[in-house]
């Protein structure tokens, strides 16, 4: 097995809020996060995939055709964009570090077509990063 | 859904490599700088890595404020800018290697009441760093 890691980044705003949660919740539990007009990141986000390689490319997979996945399903989707408002499948979840990284996941996950997905990384700031692994055992 | 969080804190902090076990010589070979007689520091960073269920009303696994006060009063506040040698009863009789100082920051950290630690990786220099797991089992050295 070889494991294979792509890493893009992308901006995008966010703001933590519960409306089952009283303002002053809201503030004690998520502090700065809870600002009412939000705020963003500079999102770094490492996809690995793992699998054995073609021995006719000597590839795990086509790194273009990650990148355009990539492209696809989070740039166009989270890019510049506020997590809040415009990524549909964040809608109703509280879009920490944790929901961002369990989304993306489970958009790409089943996207794949040669190797698994085995660890979406997903830093927020340099100092704070959040590691999926699926329902997997991780590697 | 297995989710882990990591939390990156930055220390600074002196330290000698010498065993009280092993002749002058022999200390001088092993540890050959580390060794010099008065000490020398470093810019630790910790990464903290906990894992538990994401609470439905935050979307978290752990409150990073609670965890952020944790750290700083079990490892930051004790540790940055001290000598490890003198200041920690922990290192009076255990020499303060990065091996063992990630053994206890782990230890340390270990009962922090909002998350399961999972690992502490410690970086001595941006080129050396050290993993510590616990134990299998879940005992500890």
């Amino acid at each position: 097995m070889v494991y294979l890691t792509r890493k893009i980044e992308f901006s995008a705003a966010h703001r933590y809020h519960n409306p089952d949660f009283s303002a002053e919740e809201n503030r004690r539990i998520f502090g700065k996060c809870n600002y009412p007009n939000g705020h963003g990141h500079n999102y770094v986000l490492e996809v690995t995939v793992g699998g054995e390689t073609d021995p006719a490319t000597g590839m795990v997979l086509d790194l273009q055709e990650l990148k355009d996945l990539l492209d696809r399903e989070v740039m166009d989707r989270m890019d510049h964009r506020s997590l809040n408002h415009e990524v549909a499948e964040l809608a109703g979840c509280i879009p920490t570090c944790e929901n961002v990284a369990a989304v993306i996941w489970e958009l790409l996950a089943p996207k794949i077509r040669r190797g698994k997905l085995a660890r979406v990384r997903l830093w927020e700031s340099p100092d704070l990063y959040v590691d999926c692994y699926g329902d997997g055992g991780g590697w | 859904m297995r989710l882990e969080l990591t939390r990156r804190y930055a220390f600074a902090a002196s330290h000698r490599l010498h065993s009280p076990r092993l002749s002058p010589a022999e200390n001088q070979r092993i540890y050959g700088k580390c060794n010099n007689p008065y000490g020398h520091g470093h810019n630790y960073v910790a990464e903290v890595t906990v894992t538990g269920p994401l609470d439905p009303a935050t979307g978290m696994i752990a409150h990073l404020g609670e965890l952020d006060r944790f750290v700083a009063r079990q490892v930051l506040e004790p540790f940055d800018h001290r000598n490890l040698n003198e200041d920690l009863p922990a290192f009076r009789d255990r020499v303060p290697t990065t091996e063992n100082l990630c053994i206890e920051i782990f230890q340390r950290l270990q009962p922090f009441p909002g998350a399961r630690l999972v690992r502490i990786r410690l970086e001595e220099t941006g080129r050396n760093s050290f993993e510590y797991a616990g134990e299998p089992g879940g005992s500890q050295t």
